[in-house]
């Protein structure tokens, strides 16, 4: 069975999404992305330590030829910061993705969803293939989309919360309204939660602590992995609808 | 030559964005380079020249995810 996530003729072939903070070492990325199954990880753009050239780059952990580098903004808290991130995580990567986040709080890590649409129309513009982290809102993802984006990606809970989808009839209604892929961005927890926003019919799932936050991030990544299969397979089976009483499962006739 | 790098005054003789990156030993095709706030193709770092002042930053990818990394706050 076919059934891979293409977004803008470029195929993926997995649904699980991964980001790269947070974790011991690059050596223990490298193989919790492995595990995952992943080709997707997100990664954020930062100063070169000039006074201290000795420090290892991710890269030579995550062959760019291997998975889809997806630089973001995180960091980010106005659209010209945003914007000039993005520029140059073009120039550093090797494509025209860009998972664009302007948080609006430091303690919540919302999004600034205002900056977002206007940085989201500025990039599509330029060519950019837009990843917007948003909030659970369909309106807002209507916008996006209209604006150009290449896929929604609202958020389920806060960045590293660990929470779930705290609101899955809201992304139920952004994914009956959306034209482009809904990615569920920051709030998985565990497994369990990954599985749900599959199930919904969500088209990808992108986790950094969840996993690397584990006590045994390889675990985890392998757990995610089997949620994120398993959740879009149960979505694609159809669910039964849920009933208040009992509906026997064993024939009548015959019995003594 | 008296640039700003990344934040820190840097002396240089080197002329060039291609020079500059030789001489801290940085990789040209890991990194991306931004000249008084323009980002400078790589395709003309060899022949950008650098002016005394120039402001510059040299950036490259980091682990950073959802959460984006530590060092990280409103500025």
């Amino acid at each position: 069975m076919e059934d891979k996530l293409v977004i803008r003729g470029i195929e993926f072939r997995s649904r699980l999404w991964i980001g790269t903070g947070k974790y011991r070492d690059f050596e223990e990325t490298a193989r919790a992305v492995e595990a995952s199954g992943a080709d997707v990880v997100t990664v954020a753009v930062r100063r070169v330590n000039i006074t201290d050239r000795k420090s290892e780059n991710l890269l030579d952990y995550l062959d760019p030829k291997q998975y889809k580098i997806l630089p973001n903004t995180a960091g980010c808290y106005t659209v010209d910061d945003a914007l000039r991130y993005s520029r140059l995580a073009r120039e550093a990567g090797v494509s025209d993705m860009i998972k664009l986040e302007v948080i609006g709080d430091e303690k919540t890590l919302f999004p600034d969803t205002i900056g977002l649409l206007k940085a989201t129309e500025i990039l599509a513009k330029e060519g950019f293939m837009v990843f917007p982290y948003t909030n659970d809102d369909p309106i807002m993802a209507r916008r996006l989309e209209d604006a150009g984006a290449a896929a929604v990606m609202p958020l389920g809970a806060p960045i590293g919360s660990g929470l779930g989808l705290r609101n899955p009839y809201n992304i139920r209604i952004i994914l009956e309204a959306a034209k482009v892929p809904v990615i569920v961005d920051a709030g998985v927890g565990t497994a369990s939660d990954a599985n749900i926003a599959m199930e919904l019919g969500c088209d990808a799932v992108l986790i950094n602590t969840a996993i690397a936050g584990a006590k045994d991030p390889i675990a985890m990544a392998e757990a995610m992995k089997h949620a994120v299969i398993a959740g879009r397979l149960a979505h694609r089976a159809g669910r039964i609808a849920k009933k208040l009483y009992a509906t026997a499962s064993s024939p009548l006739e015959g019995m003594l | 030559m008296r640039l700003t790098v990344n934040g820190e005054t840097y002396s240089t003789e080197k002329g060039t964005v291609s020079e500059l990156l030789g001489e801290m030993d940085i990789a040209a095709e890991r990194v991306a380079v931004e000249v008084n706030l323009k980002v400078i193709k790589r395709a003309e770092y060899s022949g950008y020249k650098l002016q005394e002042g120039d402001s510059i930053e040299v950036v490259y990818f980091v682990g950073g995810g959802a959460r984006g990394t530590r060092q990280e706050g409103r500025r």
